[in-house]
């Protein structure tokens, strides 16, 4: 380690929707490192340490070694020949670059969708149908005595959702803390997040809606089949008490993950848990929760639905956004062949992605945006090595709850930040789209 | 003789710090290319622990480790993955008009293969 050592405090760990902004970072800047996160879980110490400088070329054209301007003008006349040109990813990057984005889709007349298609997109869908009783992360600290979690296990995908926000810290109406709440767990097996609940419930694979709407049912008063017991694997008597702790407490929550949205049911799992929410403040206060993954997947939302006026698939080719999802969605417009060419920002579908949506990924330019290699970077016509965000650049992220929070870099970069490469691919695409546009490129207008 | 089974692919904490270090790197392959499977099963189908097994659905197939859970962990039936590249091979492109490819809770066919993880 050098001498050569910098503290930031208050630093943002981006690496999962909690955002926590909350960390102590030593920077060793001689070496280009964070040798210390204090506060950080270990999935952040894994993201602080791991991102350095790698010596990697700057971008890859057909796998050779390319500079930034050689890549940038490559990737322009990539999306103004396309047909159809997408744009993927968006949730590994600033606020700032996902605006660029929505930029260079409107002006190209292509197609934008974020990881929030194969991740939340069914409940922003039941968020529309439905609405959503929210709240801050910081309200549930301080008020949650109720705690339900559906569908996702924290200790593994969020390791400080317990001890940050809803379940150990003490809060203003919960004094005590832990103490002060019950903590419920709802899942299809017994996952490390099981020990933190008071109440485990095993739920049957595939039946989360047939429980949800048997819990509305009882909410409700009304009478339920008794041979939703056998469906569920879920006892009436469990369904009853569960609802009338929801009834009685003084404000519930719903943190509901992706068991639900990537399940049979999809958006009616979703609708199911906002409208049980809805339903209970009719007794008390209720709120429901996604619990979002990507560091600023939540980002993602708030800008292409300011820029578009919806959160997901949207697409420009009449020249103004149509959003309609399972047509414009990513995973649909590879794996039917539709799009001609596929810009990725910080996202490797090439890697998580069902397999016919790669396989044609294999068959059109795809142009990468991404700090690491993957396989999306790999199969890439051009791919661009970017740096972190929140680790070499700053800007804006939002956490899981749609609280902005601004970065504070560690150390800089050589490489560019998204924004930058974003930038300078669009001003190219505008400037060739002029001259494909018009028979007078050289008019000048007044 | 494969057996159909539900299979749950999801994250993991070894997944998570794993993909930080780089995902073409051999430990993120290892742990997307481990399943998890519960021990009264493996008894039953003759699977021991560390066995090659072949997960299959009509869209494709991928061989990857057998690991046990403990039957109160992982109910009889259900296979968890961390995701990753070998479990995207068994998923369908169609999303039912949803945007969403069915990602978890899907069936697969398990059978034993002999030889090691390719
Ligand atoms: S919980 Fe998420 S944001 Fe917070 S330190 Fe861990 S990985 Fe980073």
């Amino acid at each position: 380690m050098s001498d050569n050592i910098r503290t930031v405090e208050h630093a943002t760990c981006t690496f999962c929707g909690c955002v926590c902004d909350d960390m102590d970072l030593t920077v060793d800047m001689d070496a280009k490192r964070i040798t210390k996160a204090k506060n950080a879980c270990t999935l952040g110490r894994a993201w602080f340490a791991e991102h350095t400088i790698e010596d990697r070329p700057f971008a890859l054209i057909d796998g050779k070694a390319a500079t930034t301007e050689e890549a940038v003008e490559a990737a322009a006349q990539i999306l103004v020949a396309a047909r159809l040109p997408i744009i993927y990813g968006l949730s590994d990057t600033t606020c700032e670059a996902q605006r660029q984005a929505v930029a260079i889709c409107d002006l190209m007349h292509g197609n934008i969708d974020t990881t929030t298609s194969v991740c939340h997109g069914p409940s922003g869908i039941a968020f529309q149908g439905v609405g959503e009783s929210t709240a801050t992360l910081g309200e549930i600290k301080n008020r949650a005595d109720l705690v339900i979690y559906w569908g996702g296990n924290p200790a593994e995908s969020h390791p400080r959702h317990f001890t940050r926000y809803a379940v150990t810290p003490k809060g203003r109406y919960v004094p005590n803390g832990r103490k002060d709440r019950y903590v419920v767990l709802v899942d299809v097996r017994r996952t490390p997040s099981a020990p933190v609940a008071d109440l485990f419930i095993q739920i049957k694979p595939g039946h989360d809606f047939e429980l949800l709407w048997a819990l509305r049912a009882f909410v409700k008063g009304r009478k339920v089949d008794p041979n939703l017991a056998e469906r569920t694997g879920v006892s009436l008597a469990t369904m009853e008490d569960l609802v009338k702790r929801m009834k009685s407490c003084r404000y519930g929550v719903l943190f509901f993950g992706m068991g639900l949205t990537m399940t049979r049911g999809r958006h009616f799992n979703s609708g199911a848990v906002l409208a049980l929410a809805t339903d209970l403040n009719e007794f008390t206060h209720f709120v429901a929760k996604p619990v979002r993954g990507h560091g600023n997947v939540t980002g993602a939302d708030n800008v292409v639905s300011w820029q578009t006026g919806y959160p997901f698939g949207v697409n420009f080719s009449r020249g103004y956004p149509r959003f309609n999802p399972g047509e414009y969605t990513t995973v649909d417009l590879l794996a039917r062949g539709e799009a001609d060419a596929a810009m990725i920002i910080a996202s490797d579908p090439a890697s998580n992605f069902p397999r016919p949506a790669i396989e044609h990924m294999k068959r059109i330019p795809v142009i990468a945006l991404d700090t690491k290699p993957t396989d999306t970077t790999q199969l890439a016509k051009v791919a661009f090595t970017t740096s972190t965000y929140g680790i070499n650049t700053s800007g804006t992220v939002y956490r899981m709850d749609d609280v902005p929070i601004t970065l504070r870099p560690a150390f800089e970069s050589p490489y560019p930040s998204d924004e930058e490469v974003l930038i300078a691919i669009k001003n190219r695409v505008r400037e060739l789209l002029t001259k494909k546009r018009t028979r007078f490129p050289n008019l000048k207008v007044a | 003789m494969a057996e159909m089974m539900i299979l749950v692919p999801g994250r993991t904490n070894k997944q998570g710090t794993s993909l930080n270090a780089g995902k073409l790197k051999k430990e993120y392959r290892d742990v997307t290319s481990t399943v998890e499977m519960n021990t009264d099963d493996m008894a039953r189908l003759g699977i021991k622990e560390g066995d090659a097994v072949r997960l299959a659905t009509v869209i494709g197939e991928t061989v990857v480790r057998c690991k046990g859970r403990k039957p109160t962990d992982l109910p009889a039936g259900m296979l968890f993955i961390p995701y990753g590249p070998p479990s995207s091979q068994l998923m369908d492109g169609d999303t039912a008009a949803s945007g969403m490819p069915l990602s978890k809770n899907f069936e697969v066919s398990v059978e034993l293969v002999e030889g090691p993880v390719p």
